[in-house]
């Protein structure tokens, strides 16, 4: 399930946020949603793997999306085209498409937009209309929000600073604007995933959680759910709502 | 003849390669990469007489060559790791593991012992005195040495299986509770668990685990434990079990060296899944290399 991977593009596209295009086998991705995880480099400096979502994919390349947040992602920022990467591909379980919903709306904050962006295509390839509301920090942060409109119905963004689009967090903004949905798939900060489920809303929802393998061996990202535990790198990143659960 | 071979008590090793507890589940999810049955054998997951949860998230915390883990020792419990986890394990596990054995009082390990010496799958019993992510238990019974040989020797009358106890390296002397264990009738050691380590976050400066302290594990540690097994290896006369950052091939045999009849490998199966298979077939191209006929004729060569 290692395999090499080459660096194709690596190109920032928002504030610190890069987008990197690889080559290589995508035969055993499944879901949208699902993750790679990736080994920075030989050195111990960075000694954990990088799990980062996959925001779409090919018979043969995978887009990443990712923003530095620290030594790791700085280093991957620096790879270059035909570099060549050692992933673990594809990890976790993604989003299962719900062909029943009637209205369907997709979420994201931030760095959780990402993923939702293969779901969009695969929803899309099926005929299923849907909505996206998706939020960042700043004019300077926002990113994929053409390829939402070309996918999508309709595409709110909106920045917390209200520089672009509406001014507010998707929560506030989905009550703002009054917008009906039956079904939403969301990825996003913890305090917006938890907040959707407090709502009552059904979904599914992409966690995020620090980890040691990335692969069911350390329990490292184990969450409390409703009725069990779950690695969010193995029976996740992706839970239904009504099994969330949330410690106050 | 099998150049790989090594013997620990109860159970012959087709090649000293042990997937340490904590960092290999319960083995099955393994198959998904390579057949676990290479493996000279491998310690399941710490296990307790009841389910434990375990610490809050985050539980890992990165360091230079290393990472901190404070997971808290969660396990279904005894009964379901015997029902669930070992029937699933025995679907595509044909040799003997060693069962990893937490508890927060005497009583408790002493009932999780007896109820899993009863399963065929089985070979060993490793006492897990040393974890340091739990407040009541875990590392409190392997830092005081009557306390680690009065649970030793418990444990013993609870089963007949041969009894292997991990210690701690947070202690002023390793030697003195090694022999400790060997006095109450341990089989043999295994060492060393993890060093209790932190890190701060430096936008919050809070700490990034959510228990604070963790134990630090991966090559950042294997110097250390390379000496306490070195230490221990002229202590006392039962086999050692060396375990702390091994990485490769050429540190398997350097722990053999210092004092050791097999190894543990932990870290590095979190970093790669392939780690101990790409360990095992490397071995014997080294030992040519090194001009080592069977390798446990190196386990305590350092000390000649």
């Amino acid at each position: 399930m290692n395999k090499e991977y080459i660096v194709q593009l690596n190109t920032l596209i928002a504030d610190k946020v890069y987008k990197m295009v690889l080559s290589g086998d995508t035969s055993k991705i499944t879901n949208p949603g699902q993750f790679i995880n990736i080994k920075i480099d030989e050195s111990y400096q960075n000694f954990l793997r990088r799990p980062i979502s996959i925001a779409c994919y090919s018979h043969n390349e995978i887009t990443i999306i990712y923003k530095i947040f620290g030594e790791g992602t700085l280093r991957l920022s620096e790879k270059k085209t035909g570099d060549i990467l050692d992933i673990l591909c594809p990890l976790g379980n993604g989003f299962t498409i719900n062909t029943n919903a009637k209205k369907t709306l997709l979420i994201g904050g931030g760095c959780g937009v990402p993923p939702l962006l293969e779901l969009a295509k695969q929803l899309n390839k099926n005929n299923l209309k849907f909505d996206v509301v998706i939020g960042f920090s700043s004019y300077q942060d926002i990113f994929l929000e053409e390829e939402f409109k070309s996918l999508s119905n309709t595409t709110i963004v909106c920045t917390l600073d209200g520089s672009y689009g509406q001014k507010g967090n998707v929560l506030e903004v989905i009550k703002n604007k009054s917008m009906i949905f039956d079904y939403y798939y969301a990825c996003g900060p913890e305090k917006m995933l938890h907040s959707l489920v407090k709502e009552g809303y059904n979904g599914q929802l992409s966690f995020e959680e620090r980890m040691g393998c990335g692969f069911g061996a350390c329990m490292g990202c184990s969450h409390k759910t409703i009725k069990s535990y779950k690695r969010i790198c193995k029976e996740g990143p992706v839970l239904m709502s009504h099994e969330v659960y949330i410690n106050e | 003849m099998n150049r790989l071979e090594t013997i620990l008590p109860g159970m012959t090793l087709s090649n000293p390669i042990i997937p340490a507890s904590g960092c290999f589940g319960f083995g099955y999810e393994f198959m998904e990469y390579y057949d676990i049955n290479i493996l000279g054998s491998f310690v399941f997951k710490g296990t307790t007489l009841e389910a434990r949860f375990g610490n809050k998230t985050p539980r890992i915390a990165e360091s230079y060559a290393g990472m901190l883990n404070a997971i808290g020792l969660q396990n279904p419990g005894v009964e379901a790791v015997i029902n669930d986890e070992l029937v699933k394990l025995k679907k595509c596990y044909k040799k003997l593991v060693i069962a990893n054995i937490g508890g927060s009082c005497q009583r408790d390990y002493v009932e999780a012992v007896t109820k899993i010496s009863k399963s065929d799958l089985v070979g060993a019993i490793e006492l897990n005195i040393s974890c340091p992510n739990v407040k009541d238990g875990g590392m409190s019974f392997g830092t005081n040495k009557d306390v680690a040989a009065s649970l030793t020797k418990a444990v013993k009358e609870a089963t007949h299986l041969p009894v292997y106890v991990k210690l701690s390296p947070n202690v002023t002397d390793i030697v003195e509770i090694a022999k400790a264990v060997e006095d109450a009738g341990a089989d043999a050691i295994t060492l060393i668990n993890t060093l209790v380590g932190m890190r701060i976050d430096l936008s919050t400066g809070k700490p990034i685990l959510a228990n604070s302290y963790g134990g630090l594990s991966g090559p950042a540690i294997k110097p250390v434990a390379i000496k306490m097994v070195h230490q221990v290896y002229k202590n006392v006369s039962i086999p050692l079990i060396g375990v702390g950052g091994i990485m490769n091939a050429r540190d398997v045999l350097e722990m053999m060296y210092a004092g050791a009849s097999a190894v543990q490998i932990g870290t590095a199966n979190l970093i790669d899944p392939y780690a101990c298979k790409s360990i095992i077939e490397d071995l014997p191209k080294l030992m040519d290399e090194l001009k080592i006929n069977k390798i446990s004729d190196i386990i305590g060569r350092s000390h000649i």
